[in-house]
C-alpha cells in the first residue's frame, strides 16, 4: 500500500528539523549564562532524552504494525482473531510509564526547590535586593540599599547572587530572563521572588511573557551583569548624576506607555510597595479608553518621552553626562541591542543573535 | 454611545468582511425564499427535537465557526511571517488571537465533538432519542446563540481582547474599557448553560436507555468516553458558570471579585478559569479517543485491545483532569511543595495515556489494517499525539516549565495535543459516520487530498513554534524585529497554516462533491461495522431501530453478522413513540441572545424588557402537554422495507 510508506516517509521528513536544529546555532534556553538556568537546562536536557526514547519506541512499533499488518491484495481477505487483551503486556506498559515518571519526579522535585534558593556556592554572600514592578508596558527596577531606580534596564554585579522581589502596579506579567533564571509572574498585592546569578558579565535578554495590552510585545529589558567595581562605579554613576525621582513623575511613569531607559536617583518605595496594595490610586481607566480607541496607529510604537526634571544634585553639564551614562551602559555588554531612547521608531520586542 | 463606538468601523480588512457577512445573509434569505423553503427549515430543522438532526446542525455550525477560527488562525500567522510587518495592528492581533482561541475550543470543538455525539450515542445504544429530546434542543440553540452573539462583536462594538483565558486585572473594565471582554462574559455564559445541558442529557441518557442486556462492560467505547465526558461536563462547567457571572458582576455592575482595588483577587479568576479549562481539555479529547477506537478497530478488522483497561484508562484520565489545574500557573510563587505535588499529578495523566497508545497500537497488530480515509486521520493521530504528549510531560515538570511558560513551546505543544486530538478525530468520526447520517459516504480521492494537505500543514505550521519558543519568543507577540532570528521558522510556519488551509479547503470540496455526484448506495453496513448504528438504514430512520435491539456481548452486530442473526422479522413491529416538534427551545435561544446582547452594551430596562421573552418561554414550555406521537407498524414495515431484503 502506498498509502502507508508515504505516510512513513512524511514523519520521518518531519522528524528532520528536530536534529538539524540541535545543531544549529543554540537556542537561548539551551544556552545558560548562569547557575540557576543551567540547573533548568540541565533538567530540560535530562527529559527530552526520556522523550526521544518514548518517541522513537512508539514510531518504531507504529511503523513496524501499519506495515505487516496492512491489508494485502493477496490475504485472500483473511478475517484477524479477536483478541482479549494481554495480562502481562498491559502491565508492563503500565510500569514502565510508572517508573519513567519516578525518574523524572526526583530531579524535577530537586530543581524546583534548588530554584527557590540562593544558588550553591554563593551561600556566603549577601544576594543584591533588587524590587522589580512592572507596569503596562514598561518594567521599574528600585535598588533600595543604593537607593537608585531603572526602567527597562537592569545592570547586576556578575559571579554574585541578586535576588529580585517582584510585584506589578497593575495588570498581570511575567518577569523572563531565559538566560539566567527562567521566570515568574509579577502580580499587584502580592510579592514573588526570584534568585539569579550571572556567571560572567555580559547582556542578557528579558521580557515580559504574560499577554498585558497592546504594548505587551514591547515589554523587553536588558540585564546587563557587570564587574563588581563596574558596577559600584556605576552606582556611584548614577547617584552623583540622574535625577531624583518624585511622586508625580512616577505617576507618570505609571501610565500606560511604551517607555525607553531611564535612570533615576531614589526609589518609589519610599512612598509606595505595590506588593502592599494602593496601587489603583495610580490605575487611570480614562486613559486606557484613549488607547483603546487610539490603538497604536499604523503599526507605529508610541515610544513616549517623559521629561526628567526636578530635583538633582549636580547641575553643571547634566544633560551630557546623563546621555554619556546611556551609552556606555548600552555599549557595556558585547552585544547590539536597540536603546529605546535613542530609536523610538520601532522597537519591537528584540533580542540578538550571536 | 456614538456611532462609531457601536459599529466596528475603520479597517478596510473588516469593512470587507462585515460586507461579506452582509451579502452572504441577504443571500441566504434570499436563497431560502426563493424556494420556498422557510416553512421545510422551520418544521424539519429549527423546531426539531431528532437526535441526528440536532447533531448535524451541530456539525454543520462546528464547520462555519471552524472557518472563522481558521481565518483569524492564518491572519496570526501571516502577521508574524515576517518581522515588523503592519498587515495587522497591536489591537486586531490582540482580538483575532482571542477570538481564534476561544472560537477553536468552544465553538469549533465542542459542538464537532456534540454534534457526533448527538448523532452516534443514541444508535450505539439502540436507543430511539436521547433521554430528553426537547432539552436537546434547547442546548444547541443555546450554543448557537452563544456562538452567533460571540461572533457579532466582530461588527458590532469590538471583539474581546484580552486571550481565551481572559485573564484578570487585564480583564477587568479599567484595563479593556470597550464592550469585547462583556461579550465573552456573556456569550460564553449562554453557551455554557447548553453544554451544562447536554452533559446532563448525556449522563441519563447512557445510564437509562441502554438497549436491553446492554451492561456496562458490553457498551461501546465511543459511549463510554462520553459518558466520562459527560460527568465531567457536569462537574467542570458550573465552575465556568460561576467564574463567569463574578466576570460580568465586575464588568457590568462594578464589584469587585478580580480587581486589583478594593480587596478583589485576579488569582481566584485564574484558580476558577483552571479549575473548568483543563477538565475542559479532556472534555474535548476523551470523546475523541472514544473516535479513534471505535475507526481503529473497524479498520484493523479486529476488536479494541485491552477494552477494560481502556475504561479504566479514561476514567483514570478523568480523575486526574480535576487534579491538575494549578500546572498552568506553576510560576505563580507556589511554594514549591505545591508545584511538586501539581507536577506528580499532571505526569501521571500520561501513565493512562501511554496505556491507551498502546492498545492502540496493539489493536493495530496482527489486524488487517485497511487505508480508508477515516483510518488515515486515525493513524496519524498516534504519532503526532505522541510528540503533543511528550512535550506535555516536559511542561508538566515545575521547574523546567520556567523555561516553556506562555511561550511557543507551550503554544506548540497544545496545538499539538488538540489537532491530532480533536481534529483529526472529528474528521475520522465525519469520514466514517458520514454515511449513516446522510446515506452517501464522501469522496475517498478528495479525501486523500484533504488528510495529506492538512497533515503536512499542520506539521508544518506547529514544529518551528517549540524552537521559537526554547528561543525566548513568548505567545501573543503581534510583532518582533529582525535580530531576534525568528523570521525563517516564523515564514515556515505561515507556509505550513496556507496548506492546512488547503486541506480544509478540500473537505470543504468533497462535502459539495460528494453532495452532487457520491452513490447513495452504501447500505446500512458500509465500512463493516461492529457497533450497532450500523445495524439499522443509512440515514438513519427517525426512529432509529424498527425494533429494540437486544444485546448479548461486546460488538454484538459484529457477532451477529458473523451468525446472521440481523434479520427482522414482521411480527416483531410494534407501534413506535416518537417526541413532538417543539418551538420553545429556538424561541428561548433568541430570547437569551437577545437579552445577551442588551447586557454586553448595559442596556439594562431593555434587558430586563427582554428577559420577559425567557419567562414567557419557560412558562409556555410547562403548559406543553404533547404527548409525542405514534409510528405505526405499517409505516415501519414500509420504511424497513426500502433497505431489507430480509424482512420476513
Amino acid at each position: 500500500m502506498t498509502a502507508m510508506k508515504k505516510l512513513l516517509y512524511t514523519f520521518t521528513l518531519l522528524l528532520l528539523p528536530v536534529f538539524l536544529a540541535g545543531c544549529e546555532s543554540k537556542l537561548l534556553v539551551f544556552d545558560p549564562k548562569g547557575p540557576i538556568a543551567r540547573s533548568l537546562t540541565d533538567l530540560i536536557i535530562y527529559s527530552i532524552i526520556f522523550m526521544l526514547v518514548i518517541v522513537v519506541v512508539i514510531f518504531v512499533l507504529f511503523g513496524y504494525f501499519i506495515w505487516k499488518y496492512r491489508a494485502r491484495k493477496d490475504d485472500g481477505d483473511f478475517e484477524p482473531k479477536e483478541e482479549k487483551g494481554n495480562h502481562w503486556l498491559e502491565i508492563t506498559w503500565f510500569t514502565i510509564p510508572v517508573l519513567i515518571v519516578i525518574a523524572l519526579m526526583i530531579p524535577t522535585a530537586k530543581t524546583i526547590y534548588e530554584v527557590e534558593d540562593v544558588p550553591q556556592g554563593y551561600e556566603e554572600e549577601e544576594p543584591l535586593v533588587i524590587h522589580v514592578t512592572s507596569a503596562d508596558w514598561k518594567w521599574i527596577f528600585s535598588y533600595p540599599d543604593q537607593d537608585i531606580e531603572t526602567v527597562n534596564y537592569i545592570n547586576i554585579p556578575a559571579d554574585h547572587p541578586v535576588q529580585f522581589k517582584m510585584t506589578s502596579a497593575g495588570t498581570m506579567q511575567s518577569f523572563w530572563v531565559p538566560e539566567l533564571a527562567g521566570q515568574k509572574y509579577t502580580m499587584a498585592n502580592m510579592q514573588t521572588e526570584l534568585y539569579m546569578v550571572a556567571d560572567k558579565p555580559g547582556t542578557f535578554y528579558g521580557r515580559n511573557t504574560n499577554f498585558n495590552g497592546q504594548g505587551y510585545a514591547h515589554m523587553t529589558f536588558d540585564v546587563e551583569a557587570l564587574e563588581k567595581d563596574d558596577f559600584n562605579e556605576w552606582v556611584n554613576d548614577v547617584k552623583n548624576t540622574a535625577y531624583d525621582l518624585t511622586e508625580d513623575q512616577y505617576g507618570e511613569l505609571l501610565e500606560p506607555s511604551v517607555l525607553g531607559r531611564m535612570t533615576f536617583n531614589g526609589t518609589h518605595l519610599d512612598w509606595i510597595d505595590h506588593a502592599h496594595g494602593g496601587s489603583e490610586q495610580y490605575i487611570d481607566p480614562e486613559l486606557y479608553k484613549e488607547y483603546h480607541q487610539e490603538g497604536f496607529q499604523d503599526g507605529e510604537v508610541p515610544v513616549r518621552e517623559i521629561e526628567q526634571s526636578g530635583v538633582r544634585e549636580e547641575t553643571d553639564n547634566e544633560q551630557e553626562t546623563h546621555q554619556q551614562h546611556e551609552t556606555e551602559a548600552s555599549e557595556q555588554g558585547a552585544h547590539e541591542h536597540h536603546d529605546m531612547e535613542q530609536d523610538s521608531e520601532s522597537d519591537t520586542a528584540d533580542h540578538s543573535h550571536h | 454611545m456614538t456611532f462609531d463606538e457601536f459599529f466596528v468601523t475603520g479597517d478596510p480588512l473588516i469593512l470587507a468582511s462585515q460586507i461579506a457577512i452582509g451579502l452572504t445573509l441577504i443571500g441566504l434569505v434570499a436563497l431560502v425564499s426563493y424556494l420556498k423553503r422557510w416553512k421545510w427549515l422551520w418544521r424539519e430543522w429549527f423546531t426539531t427535537v431528532d437526535h441526528k438532526k440536532i447533531g448535524i446542525m451541530y456539525i454543520l455550525a462546528g464547520v462555519l465557526m471552524f472557518f472563522r477560527g481558521g481565518v483569524d488562525g492564518l491572519l496570526m500567522r501571516a502577521q508574524t511571517s515576517r518581522p515588523e510587518l503592519q498587515l495587522l495592528d497591536a489591537q486586531h492581533y490582540d482580538e483575532i488571537f482571542t477570538t481564534h482561541g476561544v472560537i477553536m475550543i468552544l465553538f469549533m470543538a465542542m459542538p464537532l465533538l456534540i454534534g457526533i455525539m448527538n448523532v452516534v450515542i443514541p444508535l450505539q445504544i439502540g436507543a430511539r432519542d436521547v433521554a430528553f429530546p426537547k432539552l436537546n434542543a434547547l442546548s444547541f440553540w443555546l450554543f448557537f446563540a452563544g456562538a452567533m452573539l460571540f461572533n457579532l462583536s466582530f461588527v458590532i462594538g469590538g471583539s474581546p481582547d484580552a486571550g481565551w483565558t481572559s485573564y484578570f486585572p487585564l480583564a477587568g473594565k479599567e484595563f479593556t474599557p470597550g464592550v469585547g471582554n462583556n461579550y465573552y462574559a456573556i456569550a460564553l455564559q449562554i453557551a455554557g448553560i447548553g453544554t451544562l445541558a447536554t452533559g446532563i442529557n448525556f449522563v441519563v441518557t447512557i445510564i437509562k436507555m441502554r438497549a436491553p442486556g446492554m451492561s456496562w462492560m458490553k457498551l461501546p467505547i465511543f459511549v463510554w468516553t462520553t459518558f466520562i465526558t459527560s460527568i465531567i461536563i457536569v462537574a467542570a462547567f458550573p465552575i465556568f458558570t460561576v467564574a463567569l457571572a463574578y466576570m460580568s458582576l465586575d464588568r457590568l455592575f462594578g464589584t469587585h471579585f478580580f480587581t486589583v482595588a478594593s480587596g478583589g483577587d485576579p488569582m481566584l479568576w485564574l484558580n476558577l478559569f483552571w479549575l473548568w479549562g483543563h477538565p475542559e481539555v479532556y472534555i474535548v479529547v476523551l470523546p475523541a479517543f472514544g473516535m479513534f477506537s471505535e475507526v481503529i478497530a473497524t479498520f484493523a478488522r479486529k476488536n479494541l485491545y485491552g477494552y477494560k483497561s481502556m475504561v479504566y484508562a479514561v476514567a483514570g484520565i478523568a480523575f486526574l483532569s480535576m487534579l491538575v489545574w494549578v500546572h498552568h500557573f506553576y510560576t505563580m510563587g507556589n511554594s514549591a511543595a505545591v508545584n511538586s505535588i501539581f507536577s506528580l499529578t499532571t505526569m501521571m495523566i500520561a501513565i493512562p495515556t501511554g496505556v491507551k497508545i498502546f492498545n492502540w497500537l496493539f489493536t493495530l497488530r496482527k489486524g488487517r489494517i485497511e487505508f480508508s480515509t477515516s483510518m488515515l486521520w486515525a493513524l496519524a493521530f498516534i504519532p503526532c499525539f505522541t510528540i503533543g504528549g511528550v512535550t506535555g510531560v516536559m511542561l508538566a515538570m515545575a521547574a523546567a516549565d520556567y523555561q516553556y511558560h506562555n511561550t511557543m513551546f507551550l503554544v506548540a505543544h497544545f496545538h499539538y495535543v488538540l489537532i491530532p486530538g480533536v481534529v483529526f478525530a472529528v474528521f475520522a468520526g465525519l469520514y466514517y459516520w458520514w454515511p449513516k447520517m446522510f446515506g452517501f459516504k464522501l469522496n475517498e480521492k478528495i479525501g486523500r487530498w484533504h488528510f495529506w494537505l492538512f497533515v503536512i500543514g499542520f506539521n508544518l505550521t506547529f514544529m518551528p513554534m517549540f524552537f521559537v519558543g526554547l528561543d525566548g519568543m513568548s505567545r501573543r507577540m503581534y510583532t518582533y524585529s529582525e535580530s531576534t532570528g525568528w523570521a525563517p521558522l516564523l515564514g515556515l510556519s505561515a507556509i505550513g497554516a496556507l496548506i492546512m488551509a488547503a486541506g480544509f479547503a478540500a473537505l470543504c470540496y468533497n462535502i459539495y462533491w460528494s453532495f452532487r455526484y457520491a452513490s447513495r448506495d452504501v447500505g446500512n453496513d458500509p465500512w463493516n461495522g461492529r457497533t450497532l448504528e450500523w445495524a439499522t438504514a443509512s440515514p438513519a430512520p427517525e426512529y432509529n431501530f424498527a425494533v429494540e435491539p437486544q444485546v448479548e456481548q461486546l460488538d454484538d452486530f459484529w457477532h451477529k453478522k458473523k451468525q446472521g442473526k440481523t434479520g427482522l422479522k414482521k411480527s416483531e413491529l410494534k407501534s413506535v413513540h416518537m417526541p413532538s416538534n417543539s418551538w420553545t427551545p429556538i424561541v428561548l435561544a433568541v430570547a437569551f441572545g437577545v437579552v445577551g446582547f442588551f447586557l454586553v452594551f448595559e442596556w439594562f430596562t431593555l434587558a430586563v424588557i427582554a428577559s420577559i421573552g425567557i419567562i414567557v418561554g419557560l412558562v409556555a414550555n410547562s403548559f406543553d402537554y404533547d404527548e409525542g406521537y405514534h409510528i405505526e407498524p405499517e409505516e415501519l414495515e414500509e420504511e424497513e422495507r426500502k433497505w431489507r431484503g430480509d424482512l420476513q
